[in-house]
């Protein structure tokens, strides 16, 4: 006997998500494994789909409009234009939490570092720091948050020229945390609005940070925060500091840990749970069963193999950062299934010698046919009810582009899809 | 700079490979039997996903969080033979949570409970109070196991008033928790009573007679019943192997101890070791004999899964963890599990809502929604989730008198879920989960195996 589900879906990131989530509003029993906890949560939470093509020009207006003209080998010419929109449909959905679904045009947010990022959608804490909006503007760094120092991040924004002004202040949150307090510990403060000791006072978190900025405002009207501006409530947290500051809140995406990106994934999965799937998270799929067709894959725990069968297996596991795709001094790999990833045989061609070149390997990855199925060295498909999502396919690379959300969202969305329709 | 004694001289150029035939990888840190976990720590890429995860480091600012007491903690002793393990590894919880957070498979509750044994046996003073009650509560198989002889004397002892103000004052016990009531007779007792090994042999047969099996098929299962269905809930246990026997399988309650779990938590290594070893050796013979070790505590699979092989070296002890699975989850492979309960129906005192809360220790293991989706389709009893935070407990964590505010802190967020879940009834795998449950929603709380025992079982 096995686990049994109609499909099986191989990674918790957002590929594997947007995968189970299309194939279970299919219709189909499906079943989402990942190693450990999904990547979102080192992910800043914003959602690209195209700010720059592959040579570099951009940041792009309108990224449905540069698809068509992508090199051929690029995932977002396999599934189409069309089911970019359609993917993009479903996440706007399943998040509600989210803006950006109003126009084509890409959104320019302001990043931790003090750029600007092209993108698609973005949550509702960061709308009202928008680039495009010409108020003028306030950043709130915490002292001991060395990754976002406001003052720093403002005078960068300021160089690129947006139209607005833009100043940084430097505060210490209310209350006595430690200088290494993880951005967990700021959350649940300000969700629970619990008291913290402010000259020798007991005041709610929320009023206690707001009267910090307070007096540092001038006639800016709006106020920007890193963000930790809450994980349950980010919403009625905004709206009080807010109130109490008189001008609109916004927080900007900051880098792993992310409490933007665990939102996203607490969203997501909610929508998985609600659309019937099981999902199970811990241990790694090692090994599988089958010839030209996968029969059942195994996970392993402490030496255990518990067998998992389906009819239709997506392969959502990821790149080199999420490991679903590997290498070593003899070549790049796919662990799961060995699929083949084309790449040069000498591996000092897989690299530019400059920091920011055009390396190879940020391209590495599955090739696969128009139906997402990862494609053997003779261009046959390795299985015939394997598709692969998300960032284990090659072809294109995310970091340059500004894609790698939108990516795996669409291709995660046709694999999901096309494995539901084919497992009936 | 690593700790490489002297780098070896080469012209390196990042750009040009020079790592041709003249390349010798030199071994930096030779083989020792000292645990070196060394290529963990290295492993960390600082991402601190796993801090996220910490329910401590959430609402304790004394606590620094499981990056620094698992890979830098462990960088600094690599590199200083002076370093002191932190006392702050005593403020970690246990709940491991950290381990199913890390993207790069850092082995971070064994660098927590291996400096915590460290901290304790070199570091604590064995005469201190601390000390003295969390040996006490750490071996709570001792305490329980002499309650049982007289169980109607020690509940009413152990929640006397002014018997747990004394405790609070002498021993650092909170007194705001009830202790869990000891049963009238444990499930040991019971299985005896009941005819054993024979009895369940027989009653596995006729099983399968009843649904068309062989009746010589090889279905046979080790039950680690741990101490709690032992001393307090007997009928988790005895659901258990109505259960098992319902699908044909022979149960053996073989010689066991503690799993070791809240010794692990208390830096007790030297006596986690000891039960370790009783429960590897009888669980080892079982496995060769073809039995698979089934737990109904998730703690208790934890332990027997991963704890052991990360932190001892005995005899089978691999063997052992390869063969472990819990209650539930083992059904799920070997049985159609799902299309039994989709069949079934439940009425009775178990055809209630069931607010649900997966332990900790179940992440790890995979089994932390198993309950919710096992439950889905079944008639007249609904399983509701009230959300993914810790209860707070964390076994022992929750019973000291220093930690009992911030353990309360901690469940806060379970608690007002479980206030606003349809049911008023709870249900969790881990028994001490169930008491921070109980203690902070007033509700009784059951098993999952009783449920299931309910839907499948005459």
């Amino acid at each position: 006997m096995a686990i049994e589900s109609e499909v099986l879906v191989i990674g918790g990131g957002l590929g594997g998500l947007t995968s189970a989530l299309a194939a279970a509003r299919e219709g189909a029993d499906v079943r989402l494994v990942s190693y450990k906890q999904s990547t979102l949560r080192q992910a800043s939470g914003l959602v690209d789909v195209l700010g720059y093509t592959p040579d570099g020009d951009g940041p792009l207006t309108d990224p449905y409009e540069a698809i068509p003209s992508l090199p051929e080998a690029h995932p977002y010419r396999k599934v189409g234009v069309q089911t970019v929109r359609d993917a993009l449909s479903l996440f706007d959905d399943a998040v509600p939490t989210y803006e950006g679904e109003h126009t084509d045009t890409n959104a320019l947010l302001p990043t931790h570092g003090g750029s600007i990022k092209p993108t698609a959608r973005y949550p509702a804490g960061a709308s009202a720091g928008l680039a495009s909006d010409t108020r003028d503007t306030l950043l709130v760094g915490i002292e001991e948050m060395v990754d976002f120092d406001a003052p720093h991040v403002a005078a960068h924004l300021d160089a690129t020229g947006v139209p607005f002004d833009v100043r940084g202040e430097t505060i210490r949150f209310p209350g006595d945390l430690r200088a290494d307090a993880k951005v967990t510990r700021y959350a649940k403060l300000l969700d629970t609005n619990s008291e913290v000791a402010v000259r020798g006072r007991m005041v709610p978190a929320r009023e206690a940070l707001a009267q910090r900025v307070n007096p540092l405002l001038e006639d800016e009207e709006r106020v920007g925060f890193p963000a930790i501006l809450g994980d349950d409530n980010p919403g009625a947290i905004r709206d009080a500091l807010g109130d109490h500051l008189g001008v609109d809140v916004f927080e900007v995406p900051m880098g792993p840990p992310s409490l933007p990106g665990l939102r996203l994934e607490d969203a997501l999965f909610s929508a998985l749970d609600e659309a019937g799937a099981s999902i199970e998270t811990g241990n790694p799929v090692v090994d599988f069963d089958g010839e030209d067709r996968i029969e059942k894959v195994f996970i392993e725990k402490n030496g255990a193999k518990i067998p998992n069968s389906a009819d239709q297996y997506v392969l959502a596991t990821g790149g080199f950062v999420g490991k679903g795709v590997e290498s070593d001094r003899e070549g790049v790999y796919e662990p799961v299934f060995d699929c083949h990833i084309p790449h040069a045989s000498d591996r000092y061609d897989w690299f530019e010698g400059e920091l920011f070149g055009d390396h190879e390997f940020a391209r590495y990855g599955v090739a696969t046919d128009d139906d997402l199925r990862p494609l053997d060295a003779s261009e046959h498909s390795e299985f015939e009810n394997l598709r692969a999502a998300g960032s284990v396919l090659g072809g294109y690379d995310f970091a340059a582009e500004k894609s790698g959300s939108g990516v795996s969202i669409a291709t995660g969305y046709a694999a999901g899809q096309r494995a539901a329709q084919e497992a009936r | 700079m690593s700790d490489a004694e002297t780098p070896p001289e080469t012209e390196f150029d990042p750009v040009a490979p020079n790592t041709g035939e003249e390349f010798e990888p030199v071994d930096v840190f030779p083989d020792s039997d000292d645990f070196d976990l060394r290529p963990g720590a290295d492993s960390c890429f600082k991402c601190s996903t796993c801090d996220t995860n910490c329910p401590v480091a959430e609402v304790d600012d004394d606590f620094p969080g499981p990056k620094f007491q698992g890979p830098e903690q462990w960088r600094l002793k690599q590199s200083d033979d002076d370093h002191e393990i932190d006392d702050s590894v005593m403020d970690c919880s246990n709940c491991m949570r950290c381990d199913n957070a890390c993207p790069s498979g850092v082995p971070l509750s064994q660098m927590h409970n291996t400096a915590r044994g460290e901290y304790v046996s070199e570091q604590m003073d064995k005469l201190s109070v601390e000390y003295i009650r969390n040996r006490i509560l750490a071996n709570y198989r001792t305490s329980a196991f002499f309650a049982s002889k007289v169980p109607r004397l020690a509940n009413f002892a152990m929640n006397f008033g002014p018997a747990r103000w004394v405790m609070e004052k002498t021993l650092g016990v909170t007194s705001e928790r009830d202790f869990p009531e000891f049963a009238k007779q444990t499930f040991r007792e019971w299985w005896a009573d009941r005819g054993g090994q024979v009895k369940s042999r027989e009653n596995a047969k006729a099983a399968r007679k009843r649904r068309g099996l062989p009746e010589d098929a090889d279905k046979k299962v080790a039950y680690f019943h741990g101490c709690y269905s032992n001393y307090n809930t007997p009928e988790v246990g005895k659901a258990m192997v109505r259960v098992y026997e319902e699908f044909g399988y022979e149960v053996v309650a073989p010689e066991q101890k503690c799993s070791g779990t809240p010794m692990f938590a208390n830096g007790m290594l030297d006596d986690a070791r000891r039960h370790a070893e009783t429960n590897v050796s009888s669980m080892s013979e079982l496995v060769d004999e073809g039995y698979h070790a089934i737990a109904s505590c998730t703690s208790c699979s934890m332990a027997l899964r991963q704890e052991y092989p990360e932190l001892f070296d005995i005899d089978g002890i691999d063997k052992v963890a390869e063969n472990t699975f819990e209650a539930v989850e083992y059904l799920r492979i070997h049985e159609d599990l799902k299309g039994e309960v989709q069949a079934a129906d439940v009425d009775g005192d178990l055809a209630e809502e069931f607010a649900y809360h997966a332990p900790c220790h179940s992440r790890n293991q995979g089994l932390d929604r198993q309950a919710v989706e096992l439950f889905r389709d079944l008639d007249g009893a609904e399983v509701e989730d009230v959300g993914d935070s810790c209860s707070g407990i964390s076994g022992t964590y929750g019973w000291k008198e220093e930690k009992y505010e911030k353990s309360m802190e901690i469940g806060e967020e379970m608690f007002e879920h479980m206030e606003h879940a349809e049911g008023e009834t709870g249900m969790t795998e881990c028994p001490t989960c169930a008491m921070q449950m109980e203690h902070g929603s007033g509700y009784e709380i059951r098993h999952p195996l009783e449920l299931l025992e309910a839907a499948l079982v005459e």
